[in-house]
């Protein structure tokens, strides 16, 4: 096995997507998404649970099939997120969002302590065709906070679709 | 270049010392297989870290003949020109070109050259019919064209085992007609329900849109039986030949169908050039879809007349280049002749068949058996998602398609959102399928799954 693909499919991704956190929808929850990954027929629906009147994601629940890749990006990101602010939830999805372009090379010590476990992702960015699974689950996380009115849209960004092109 | 070891094919090998040469009715020996290879600058390049390329995604697009990369160097090298217009020279070598190209293509399928429209691809012969039918049902073409004329209740069969090449134009058709799209099921075993012919054709069939062999499945269809259900209620036959024309023996007039989509670069030809196929008349009596310079006869302010087909269908610059290299590839594959390539393909079809049933935790999607199948083997494996096992084949050099394949409806049917697909040409190896065989077996145990069923 080459060494990209070990860094491919570190063990923990290998464990969360055998053992997925937060899978199994949930019926509350004040904003719902739901994502598809076009080329492969990738899906999931995430539903967002926000503490009553405070801006601060209780949990996720969400259900879907996927590869690896992308069912364990759901559940590191749902692991990661868990009593997170709104705000500290989207900059994290904005960080991930670059370990994804930066090509394998990873981010600065700073910004990999906040992603924590996401950092396993870093090798997925050495192949381009599945970047797109490890941010399935970020999208419809931005998109659900959307839905929840928890953030709005910036202009031009829908949120469907800038992640999964 | 340097050709990987290649075994002998279906017991039927020319004896040492023979001539390698191209033969009509046998499958390929060792020494005609390693020349074929020798023909395919790409295959000799290696992958991932060193490993030698296995190409199996030859349903996806094929690799490209020296033939068939020199053809398109040689028109721009030396005859690039604008065709059907100009007095000089060049003008002339590249009409010729061109034309020739539309007859080499036409005789390679059993058409006649005026009966092949160039287009950019498959999907585009395909939306030319249903787009023409469309403009007919609005009364363009006159009198002529009201055997293309759609009105609400009838109706368009296609099958659920469609490429969605060939499934959304007809969904868009009747949506723009109100006419109403029925499908021919899928059995259990991948294969098409030909029995629901009797009750889901009817009298109000206009069209009967079906493809020659599955791109999923790689079941073939049986395209006859369908012809003749067609005729019983007047309805016209679209055939879909994107996988077996590079595979089969194809003659479109032996087959009798009313139009036919084929597709360049699945055919070992380049990319961005397709053809459609039409029987005569229906071409002459049917109304142009794109329309602008060089489709027309006469051009007044007010009033326009068309040309003749297949001109009129050609609308604005033709991708001549990529035209000639099309017929580089059907001349290719005619001089080969296409029974030897069909034997060689079936030695691969029982070879790909035989390699992923002997690995633990694999189902094939589509029929397990070699009858009537082109060497299109789509697979899951238990556990793992088909984007994972693509990943880990293509670690080992191997490369798969993975996903729906453009058939989303198929892959429901048959219970699984998405496979993985290993398909096959001329140019593949038995040495080829043993190592695809055992790199499928790497799969479970990377993700830590068991052998067993």
């Amino acid at each position: 096995m080459s060494t990209a693909m070990e860094q491919l499919y570190q063990q923990l991704i290998l464990e969360h997507a055998k053992t997925p956190h937060g899978k199994g929808l949930e019926a509350d929850g004040q904003g719902e998404s739901f994502q598809v990954n076009p080329t492969c027929g990738d899906e999931v629906r995430l539903r967002v649970h926000l503490r009553p009147e405070e801006p601060v994601i209780d949990h996720l629940s969400w259900d879907g099939s996927g590869c690896s890749i992308s069912q364990a990006s759901l559940s590191v990101m749902s692991e990661l997120v868990e009593g997170a602010s709104v705000p500290t939830a989207e900059n994290l999805g904005a960080t991930f969002r670059e370990l994804m372009h930066a090509r394998g090379k990873g981010l600065d010590e700073e910004s990999e302590d906040r992603l924590g476990d996401a950092t396993a992702f870093t090798g997925v960015a050495q192949y381009p065709a599945r970047i797109k699974c490890a941010l399935l689950g970020w999208a419809a996380l931005r998109d659900a906070l959307v839905q929840a009115g928890a953030v709005s849209t910036p202009a031009g960004a829908p949120a469907t679709t800038e992640e999964n092109p | 270049m340097t050709p990987g070891p290649v075994q002998t094919l279906g017991g039927r090998h020319a004896p040492a010392g023979e001539v390698v040469g191209l033969r009509a009715s046998a499958s390929l020996t060792a020494a005609e297989l390693a020349a074929v290879r020798a023909d395919f600058p790409l295959l000799t390049r290696t992958v991932r870290g060193g490993r030698p390329l296995v190409y199996l995604d030859s349903a996806a697009t094929s690799q490209k003949p020296d033939v068939v990369i020199d053809a398109e160097l040689e028109f721009y090298t030396r005859h690039n020109a604008a065709v059907n217009r100009g007095a000089h020279q060049l003008a002339e070598e590249a009409t010729t070109a061109f034309e020739q190209a539309r007859e080499d293509v036409a005789a390679f399928v059993g058409a006649e050259p005026g009966e092949i429209v160039w287009t950019s691809n498959a999907t585009a012969a395909i939306n030319l019919v249903a787009y023409a039918m469309g403009n007919a049902s609005l009364g363009r073409g006159g009198a002529a064209a009201r055997r293309f004329a759609l009105v609400p209740g009838d109706e368009i069969v296609v099958t659920e085992a469609e490429h969605h090449a060939n499934l959304v134009p007809w969904q868009e058709l009747c949506a723009r007609t109100g006419a109403t799209l029925r499908w021919i099921g899928v059995g259990d075993d991948g294969r098409l329900r030909l029995d629901e012919l009797a009750t889901v054709v009817g009298e109000r069939t206009k069209v009967i849109a079906v493809s020659h062999a599955s791109n999923v499945t790689g079941a073939v269809t049986d395209v006859p039986r369908v012809v003749a259900r067609a005729r019983e209620v007047g309805a016209l036959v679209v055939l879909d030949v994107c996988q077996s024309v590079p595979h089969l023996p194809v003659d479109l007039h032996a087959l009798g169908v009313d139009f036919a989509a084929m597709s360049g670069h699945k055919m070992l030809g380049p990319t961005g050039v397709g053809a459609l196929y039409g029987r005569r008349e229906l071409l002459e009596a049917m109304p142009p879809v794109t329309t602008g310079g060089s489709m027309v006869e006469v051009v007044t302010m007010e009033h326009t007349t068309y040309a003749a087909p297949p001109q009129r269908f050609e609308a604005g610059s033709q991708m001549v280049a990529q035209s000639v290299g099309m017929a580089a590839a059907a001349r290719y594959l005619g001089e080969l002749g296409m029974a030897g390539v069909a034997e060689h393909e079936a030695v691969i079809a029982v070879a790909l068949l035989d390699a992923v049933a002997r690995v633990p935790g694999v189902r094939v999607i589509g029929p397990t058996d070699a009858q009537d199948r082109l060497a299109v083997v789509a697979f899951t494996v238990q556990g793992v998602h088909p984007h994972d096992v693509g990943q880990v084949l293509d670690d080992h050099g191997i490369a798969v398609r993975v996903g729906h394949h453009c058939a989303q409806p198929l892959h429901r049917r048959l219970g699984v959102p998405s496979s993985a697909r290993a398909s096959a040409s001329v140019y593949t190896t038995l040495e080829e399928v043993a190592v695809f065989g055992a790199a499928l077996a790497t799969v479970r145990p990377f993700f830590g799954l068991g052998g067993k069923k």
